[in-house]
């Protein structure tokens, strides 16, 4: 994406403990304490935020026109639909230059957008984070589908068509001031801390307005579920592994009767 | 009209009309002499391919007084040495015959080989390696070859080489123009002493061209695979340095990471002369975390590049395969860490497993062939290959167990279906590969 949003608006995270006492680290010499704080990174630390972003689209029916025959919704959302805003700044939507003002920016949660149209692309999606996590953006690219497949029955203006893909975005080595922020903020996936990192204290006082839970659109949300990836995968890995003693075990077998017998006999 | 089509002009094409409305009163003229209506007809005016002079002009002929015949005389050739009387057929105009030398007489060209004297060879010549005779006989075949190195070479008495000869010859040549000048800038224009001969270069050369041209397809396939990592590692190398500038401050906090991961890896689980995949993580790993926010989904892809970077294409591609029989995505649905960190440790142990299987049949095939006799011990593969590439192209199979999606059941029963075409052939190694997984 090459646009950037037309009207940067002012840097809304400097909150409160942006501004955070210094804190006494006793293993850091006194110039390092001088750093600020959001330069100061927590090594071997990887913050990971689980994001879902996808379209829901409704078919109009009967109401349908040629132009406008579905009405979709694009979002990014957490993992488990909670509240972003704790970490990203602004989502912007580029759809497709067909649309009036194809750029869109939400600013503030929920990051989704709603809109009529008759045609699926690809929406590129931008995410800007808090200035304490890096002024990085991520692009992520969704396609917008809206006539379902066909193993999935005809159209429906009942059920819409669904479509979502789970990613983790991650900071690896956080600055320590967003590390403190967002530590204990549920949308927020922190591995254990180590021992004797003291953080600044971070008011932890943030109201729920950004959380996707009781959204009208929630039941149909899909869900991830990682436990059962993990079971694919670990039986996966159990055959592979039986597969790769056994092999071994004929290997040492042809090692031993090379010259001698012939090999196939041995079963 | 087939001119047309064969010249892929449009039918009608816009010239002809054209040519009707600006030159109507020409008409008559149009269709010249001497070719017949019909055949003009199937030009359509197109001006014909061929020349299509009028007859009658070839045989008009300016007005001459010039009578010419064709007569069988002799000619002395000047190229030639002996006196030979050859015959050919001459243009004689009024009964004057040609004068003047043959005509191809001067196309027997000759190179003026440098002359020099005993006295010039002591001052100028004389070279540790060289002896006189041997200088003396070199350049007497200069002269009899026209300094046609190949043949030179092959009919000098002592065994040089062509480069060897070209060295001495040239440089004597030199060494004469340089004396034998008034001065040095007389001759500093000439060809050779401009653009002296430079053995060195010259064997260089002629060694890359040899081995370039000895190479087998298999070493330029292993140098373009080479070539293509080479390339990735520079790149990857190129973002890290990118990634590591805007921190000036920490460089040396990196740095040392860095060390650090590269000495790690031996907790990886190794993956059989894949070595360089391991450091190769490691780099990898290095360059994610320069990065301030990165997706879980590219740190994955990257990974899954170094695990895979030392497997060749085919490898790889039956890494997938694999993957895909044994149910699993090749993109995991929920990328978290742990689940991505097992698709790794997924694919290495795939990657183990694929090459244990080709060690396996490298050693069935060299087993089996010292058994059939020992004509062909030394080259095991060649008459192996045949039934090696048939089980080589047979993907791992994995039992339709525990978990196994429809999807699986369904690929397998195509496998076991009659008319398998692609294990027809039915060699001891597949035959036992079947046996295997059927007790399996």
């Amino acid at each position: 994406m090459t646009q950037t949003p037309p009207s940067a608006p002012k840097d809304d995270s400097n909150r409160p403990e942006a501004t955070a006492s210094p804190i006494n680290k006793p293993e850091n010499s006194p110039e390092e304490r001088e750093n600020k704080n959001l330069s100061r990174r927590v090594k071997d630390v990887e913050i990971s935020v689980p994001i879902v972003y996808g379209t829901i689209a409704f078919w109009l029916g009967r109401k349908a026109t040629e132009s406008q025959s579905h009405r979709w919704t694009v979002y990014v959302r957490g993992g488990t639909n909670e509240d972003l805003s704790v970490v990203v700044k602004r989502v912007v939507f580029q759809l497709h230059p067909s649309f009036n003002n194809p750029i869109r920016v939400v600013d503030s949660p929920p990051f989704e957008l709603s809109e009529c149209g008759w045609g699926e692309f690809e929406i590129a999606i931008s995410l800007y984070f808090h200035s304490d996590a890096g002024d990085r953006k991520l692009d992520v690219f969704h396609h917008l589908k809206l006539y379902p497949l066909e193993q999935n029955g005809p159209q429906s203006t009942k059920k819409p068509v669904v479509m979502e893909t789970y990613d983790e975005v991650v900071f690896p080595d956080p600055s320590e001031q967003f590390l403190a922020r967002v530590q204990n903020h549920p949308a927020v996936v922190v591995p254990r801390l180590p021992a004797g990192l003291e953080l600044p204290s971070s008011a932890s006082t943030e109201e729920r307005r950004g959380s996707m839970k009781d959204h009208p659109l929630g039941h149909w949300f899909m869900n991830f579920s990682e436990a059962d990836e993990l079971l694919k995968l670990a039986a996966a890995r159990q055959q592979v592994q039986a597969h790769i003693v056994k092999l071994r075990r004929q290997m040492s077998m042809v090692e031993g009767s090379s010259g001698t017998a012939d090999p196939a006999s041995a079963f | 009209m087939d001119a047309k089509d064969i010249l892929g002009l449009p039918k009608n094409a816009l010239p002809l009309s054209q040519e009707k409305k600006s030159k109507p009163p020409k008409e008559p003229q149009r269709k010249p002499d001497g070719i017949s209506r019909e055949v003009y007809m199937l030009t359509g005016g197109v001006p014909p391919l061929m020349p299509a002079i009028d007859t009658s002009q070839l045989k008009r002929r300016p007005p001459t007084d010039e009578k010419v015949t064709w007569q069988w005389l002799s000619f002395s050739n000047s190229a030639r040495k002996d006196d030979l009387k050859l015959y050919h057929w001459v243009r004689v105009v009024n009964g004057v015959p040609p004068t003047g030398d043959y005509p191809f007489a001067k196309y027997n060209k000759s190179v003026d080989v440098i002359k020099y004297t005993d006295e010039e060879y002591e001052n100028y010549l004389t070279n540790p390696k060289w002896s006189k005779e041997e200088t003396d006989t070199l350049f007497e075949l200069c002269e009899r070859f026209d300094l046609r190195f190949v043949l030179i070479a092959d009919r000098f008495p002592s065994s040089r080489t062509v480069e060897e000869l070209k060295d001495r010859y040239y440089c004597v040549t030199r060494a004469i123009l340089i004396a034998r000048a008034p001065s040095p800038a007389d001759v500093s224009a000439h060809q050779l002493i401009k653009e002296p001969y430079n053995v060195k270069q010259e064997t260089e050369r002629k060694r890359a061209l040899s081995m370039v041209l000895s190479q087998t397809k298999y070493q330029e396939r292993k140098d373009v695979e080479v070539l293509a990592e080479a390339k990735r590692i520079h790149e990857s190398r190129i973002l890290a340095k990118s990634a590591e500038e805007p921190e000036v401050p920490s460089t040396s906090d990196v740095g040392t990471e860095n060390a650090d991961r590269t000495v790690l890896p031996g907790s990886v689980s190794p993956v059989s002369g894949a070595a360089t995949a391991v450091a190769d993580n490691a780099t990898t790993l290095a360059s994610l975390r320069m990065m301030r926010v990165y997706l879980r989904t590219y740190a994955l892809d990257q990974m899954v590049q170094a695990v895979s970077a030392s497997a060749g294409l085919r490898t790889i591609k039956r890494v997938e395969q694999t993957l895909q029989d044994l149910g699993v995505n090749l993109k995991p649905k929920v990328p978290t860490k742990s689940v991505c960190g097992e698709h790794l440790e997924l694919r290495k142990e795939i990657l183990t497993l694929l090459n244990l299987q080709k060690q396996l049949q490298y050693k069935e095939a060299e087993g089996s062939s010292y058994r059939e006799g020992s004509y062909n011990t030394d080259t095991p593969e060649t008459p192996k290959r045949s039934h090696r590439a048939g089980e080589q192209d047979r993907p791992f199979v994995p039992e339709p167990s525990s978990f196994g999606g429809d999807r699986i059941g369904k690929r397998d029963q195509k496998r076991k279906g009659p008319g398998r075409s692609s294990d027809a052939p039915s060699s001891p190694a597949t035959k036992r590969a079947r046996k295997l997984k059927a007790d399996g």
